[in-house]
């Protein structure tokens, strides 16, 4: 747990804030994959107390991403050097066995290791050793959550990044960071006035925002290892909408300097500022592609805020969005082909998805205020906020619609998503 | 003339501490309140005779006493039933010029935040460019916007919304 103190607090800042933040995020899963693959995760062997620990948080990551359909165990004694019989794991309806220990070593840490075995082909397809200290226990799950994820979908798995979000109680605001599963959170920082818009650097190290602290918005580059930030833009006006570029370097903002809402580039450390668009309208919502060759916007040039893409290059910006006469926040998938965003369709703002090749577009939730999509970095989830019952909350929906998630914590509104990268 | 000129500072001054008493009251803020003849000053100012200078902006039945405009759905056109009130804080912004205004536009909660904020930033600007036109100086505005943060009404109600969907006009030491 790491202590942060801003050494130059601010107007509206409660002050040396960060702790593990009080509240828990709750998940609730409420659907899940058409095809599920059967997988055992048996008990591993070993020091007792940790282990089961460990395995009751493969298990449950597993069982969350909605892929993965978990077969009972129960009477199984194995470890990562057993030979399974892959007949009666067969029997038992399992595609995939994983079998493990944990020992403690002299140092007073503890080694983890697995061996995962594939049941049809009878043979181990992927193994681990990880040494982790008695407070890794959750970090080490993950990571054998994700081997087991990666090996049998193709994918990286999501388990061991974290999410940025902003929990909003009575007259407070915490821009908190937590494990993907919602535990382990931690507030970067706390005010009295609101946060919005956190962004993550690619590293992972940093979250661009936007606070109100000084009764106006300003963005900041906030580095979550030492608590410091900086004020990237604080010009005349509002600025807000921070975007990282692919390579880290720059940040699309919105500023309000010259007129209206309109896009410029700035370096990370507020320098060397130029203007992207110009419109006589709104542009807000700045967006890289992950090529970095194109920024998706909103904007209301055309009389309706709708999505539009523009060439970092320099050039005419293009249209996106045709139906409906709402279409907001754009935000890209890791590998550039799908297109979130949120439409709103008789009152209902829900989330799309966009297959930027076909301009198929395809409604992925059933509620009515979704904001802020953010998709995962294996691009399989998306995470936004929503409305549950007059609160804020978290959800996640697979980019097919089919798997749901929802995150929550007990007396406050929580929004403003952001799913980090992968670590590296 | 010169008692004149004093009365204008000493309620300048009272406007400054006016304003540093939105925060919670300090006890050095109290005496600096009570020194002098300033209670007196106020309660006989010629209000009526000058309905644009400093004291009209404290006192509850001028028409400067109105500090919002409210706006439709979507839109950042200012309605014809405020340009009145527009022009009457003009007239006091071309009479004070040493007056700065913060006008804060805001939304109602619906849709996106950043688009909010962008359509709160248009009603704050659409505020300040008739102020402009009206003659204020630029030099005297700054148009920022809170978006859908701060609501002044919090149910999710059209009543509610359509006093959220605001531009409001703040006077140097109210912000």
């Amino acid at each position: 747990m790491k202590t942060h103190c801003f050494r130059w607090l601010a107007g509206g800042l409660l002050g040396c804030a960060a702790f593990l933040a009080q509240a828990q995020l709750a998940i609730e899963i409420t659907g899940a994959g058409a095809q599920r693959l059967p997988v055992a995760v048996a008990d591993f062997g070993g020091e007792r107390v940790v282990s089961q620990a460990l395995v009751s948080v493969v298990r449950s990551d597993l069982e969350r991403s909605g892929l993965f359909n978990m077969i009972d165990t129960t009477g199984a004694l194995l470890d990562e050097n057993s030979v399974p019989n892959h007949a009666e794991w067969r029997g038992r309806g399992a595609d995939a066995l994983a079998a493990g220990s944990v020992s403690a070593t002299p140092d007073g840490r503890y080694e983890t290791r697995f061996r995962l075995h594939d049941t049809q082909k009878q043979a181990a397809i992927a193994g681990q050793a990880l040494s982790h200290g008695a407070n890794q226990i959750r970090t080490t799950a993950h990571r054998i959550a994700d081997t087991i994820y990666e090996k049998l979908t193709g994918e990286r798995g999501i388990f061991s990044t974290r999410i940025a979000y902003v929990v909003k109680s009575a007259g407070r605001y915490e821009l908190q960071i937590a494990d993907a599963d919602g535990n382990g959170a931690q507030a970067a920082l706390a005010s009295r006035e609101p946060i919005i818009s956190p962004a993550w650097s690619p590293d992972g190290g940093k979250l661009a925002y936007v606070s109100f602290e000084a009764k106006k918005p300003v963005v900041y580059v906030h580095d979550l290892a030492t608590g410091r930030r900086h004020v990237a833009a604080n010009f005349k006006g509002s600025n807000s909408a921070p975007a990282w570029s692919p390579d880290g370097k720059k940040l699309a903002v919105v500023l309000t300097k010259d007129g209206g809402s309109q896009i410029y580039l700035i370096n990370v450390d507020g320098s060397g500022i130029t203007r992207l668009a110009s419109s006589h309208g709104i542009d807000t919502e700045p967006q890289f592609s992950p090529d970095g060759e194109f920024i998706y916007f909103t904007s209301d040039r055309g009389g309706s805020p709708q999505i539009y893409r523009l060439p970092v290059a320099g050039d005419a910006a293009q249209r996106v969005t045709f139906e409906g006469s709402y279409n907001v926040t754009p935000r890209l998938s890791p590998d550039g082909k799908l297109l979130a965003f949120i439409t709103r369709d008789g009152g209902r703002f829900r989330v799309a998805v966009m297959d930027l090749a076909a301009r198929q577009t395809q409604i992925l939730t059933d509620t009515a205020k979704d904001e802020s999509p953010s998709f995962a970095p294996n691009g399989r989830m998306i995470l936004f906020a929503t409305e549950v019952g007059g609160r804020g909350v978290l959800a996640a929906v697979s980019t097919d619609g089919r798997v749901k998630q929802r995150l929550s914590v007990q007396a406050a509104d929580v929004r403003e998503p952001a799913w980090g990268p992968f670590n590296k | 003339m010169n008692s004149r000129i004093a009365l204008s500072v000493s309620l300048i001054t009272l406007a400054v501490l006016a304003g540093c008493s939105s925060q919670p009251a300090a006890p050095e803020q109290d005496g600096a309140g009570v020194e002098g003849r300033t209670p007196s000053a106020v309660s006989t100012a010629p209000v009526s005779t000058d309905p644009y200078d400093l004291a009209a902006l404290k006192d509850p039945k001028s028409p400067l006493a109105k500090r919002s405009v409210y706006f439709d759905y979507d839109s950042y056109v200012i309605k014809d039933e405020f340009k009145p009130l527009l022009d009457h804080h003009a007239k006091f912004l071309v009479r004070n010029g040493q007056m700065k205004m913060l006008i804060q536009g805001n939304a109602d909660e619906r849709g996106s935040r950043e688009y909010n904020l962008a359509l709160g930033q248009k009603r704050a600007e659409a505020v300040k460019k008739a102020l402009l036109l009206l003659g204020a100086k630029e030099g005297q505005l700054e148009s920022v916007s809170l978006g859908e943060e701060k609501p002044a009404c919090a149910e999710s109600t059209e009543t509610c919304w359509a006093q959220n969907r605001r531009g409001d006009m703040l006077y140097s030491g109210e912000f």
